[in-house]
């Protein structure tokens, strides 16, 4: 398959995954306040002010991965329901570009996700961060939800003609997204300011999640075809 | 009507795991013809259309379908075969031209083969803006069928394509089957609704036990 109809499906498929979200209302109206009542929970869990701002990096990230495991099971969960994904299959559709499409939906929908969560954590963690290090804030969301979407749309993909896939897909992804929930995590604490971290620490951080996104991004462009063949 | 071959299997053979689902099928098809796949569960008919849509791999015998040597290559045929199981494909939460639309713009079909296509379904006008999640099981199907026409698949393998219809919704899938192979397309039907799909068929094959046992 050219470059050209690989985009072209990508396209159409992320077109096609976010007019759905924009019916069904499945993220904004369940995924969104789900996240939210995660940052609450643990608030009252810790009941710490101080803990919390130290923590604060790390709860929204957990709060990103668990709301993730929905995400990624939803997007699937369209195509399976009345074998659209079987359909698509079956008529030769190129599988890179339903990987890249299905990850761009779930890049839009997570990012939208953290974006709710960073701005969680200001108001009931109190973390504050310095316009000095939103460079680092962004470049982290940006690079941690590419690396998320593409683990997220591999395995959603691979576990969608498995039997038991909604407890499958958790014991997947988690040990997978490990290294991003690390990475993220200590690159947003630099971006915090926790501990007395500074911006620049934050960076090598960055790097492991450029590394993982490249990685999982290259890997799922050529192994989404024969995992969803099989 | 076209009368080159469309599929050619000669003592096709497929096995899941141990079991050969297809036992030494011999089978032509040729172009504009519909087949009906006669024949009790577990006999081979769905096997046969999975084969010939490239899902199943052939291990042993020669099948050609639509020009393709499907020993050697069953992916390149899929864009030209549609294979319309038990499901319909559809996303339930998009109306019946989203459903459509999104194949038109997989294939770069553009607006009038998707008026054409909703046209020929009789799903045009306000239908078309319906979510499909509103609709009957008949309409639903006649979405599917769009969905085939707008990807302009040329073999259509239909697997028990009757199944949860009424009286009115076969009539218009007869219909709809008997219209789209005076456009060229063939078609194959799995069934063992026999005296319904034996109206509609120009052709009746029994299949049983992964061979083909009779053709009338």
């Amino acid at each position: 398959m050219s470059l050209g109809t690989t985009l072209r499906v990508a396209r159409v498929v992320a077109t096609k995954d976010l007019r759905i979200e924009m019916r069904s209302r499945v993220v904004t109206n369940q995924v969104l306040p789900f996240a939210g009542l995660v940052l609450i929970m643990f608030a009252f869990a810790l009941d710490d002010d101080a803990l919390l701002e130290r923590v604060a990096g790390g709860l929204v990230w957990l709060a990103t991965l668990f709301s993730l495991f929905i995400i990624v099971q939803r997007s699937f969960g369209i195509e399976t329901a009345d074998g659209a994904l079987d359909s698509i299959r079956v008529a030769g559709v190129d599988p890179a570009g339903i990987f890249l499409g299905k990850t761009l939906a779930l890049v839009f929908q997570l990012l939208i996700l953290e974006i709710m969560l960073v701005g969680g954590a200001v108001v009931f963690y109190r973390v504050q961060v310095e316009p000095a290090s939103l460079v680092l804030l962004v470049t982290c969301l940006l690079l941690a939800t590419f690396g998320l979407a593409f683990v997220g749309a591999l395995f959603g993909g691979f576990a969608a003609g498995i039997r038991g896939r909604e407890t499958l897909l958790p014991l997947l992804l988690l040990p997978a997204i490990a290294p991003v929930l690390i990475g993220a995590t200590k690159a947003t604490e630099a971006a915090f300011g926790i501990g007395g971290m500074v911006t620049s620490e934050g960076w090598p951080w960055v790097g492991l999640l450029a590394v993982f996104a490249a990685v999982f991004g290259v890997g799922g462009l050529s192994a989404f075809g024969p995992l969803i063949e099989e | 009507m076209n009368s080159a071959s469309v599929v050619e299997m000669r003592d096709a053979v497929v096995v899941y795991g141990d079991f050969p689902a297809l036992a030494g099928v011999n089978l032509s098809v040729v172009g504009g013809e519909i087949l009906l796949l006669q024949g009790a569960n577990g006999a081979g008919k769905s096997t046969i259309l999975r084969a010939c849509a490239g899902l199943v791999p052939i291990v042993r015998g020669t099948a050609e379908v639509l020009g393709t040597n499907m020993r050697l290559d069953r992916k390149s045929v899929r864009h030209r075969v549609g294979l319309l199981g038990h499901s319909n494909g559809l996303f339930s939460d998009l109306t019946v031209r989203q459903n459509v639309t999104f194949w038109a713009q997989l294939v770069g079909a553009g607006e009038n083969e998707i008026n054409d296509a909703l046209e020929r379904m009789g799903i045009a006008g306000r239908l078309a803006d319906e979510r499909v999640g509103e609709l009957s099981a008949g309409q639903k199907r006649r979405c599917s069928l769009a969905n085939l026409v707008i990807r302009r698949a040329e073999l259509w393998l239909l697997d028990e394509p009757h199944a949860g219809l009424d009286g009115r919704g076969r009539d218009e899938l007869d219909a709809i089957l008997r219209q789209a192979v005076t456009v060229g397309a063939t078609v194959m039907i799995a069934s063992h609704e026999i005296e319904r799909s034996r109206n509609l068929a120009t052709r009746t094959v029994l299949v049983s036990g992964g061979r083909i046992k009779e053709v009338s």
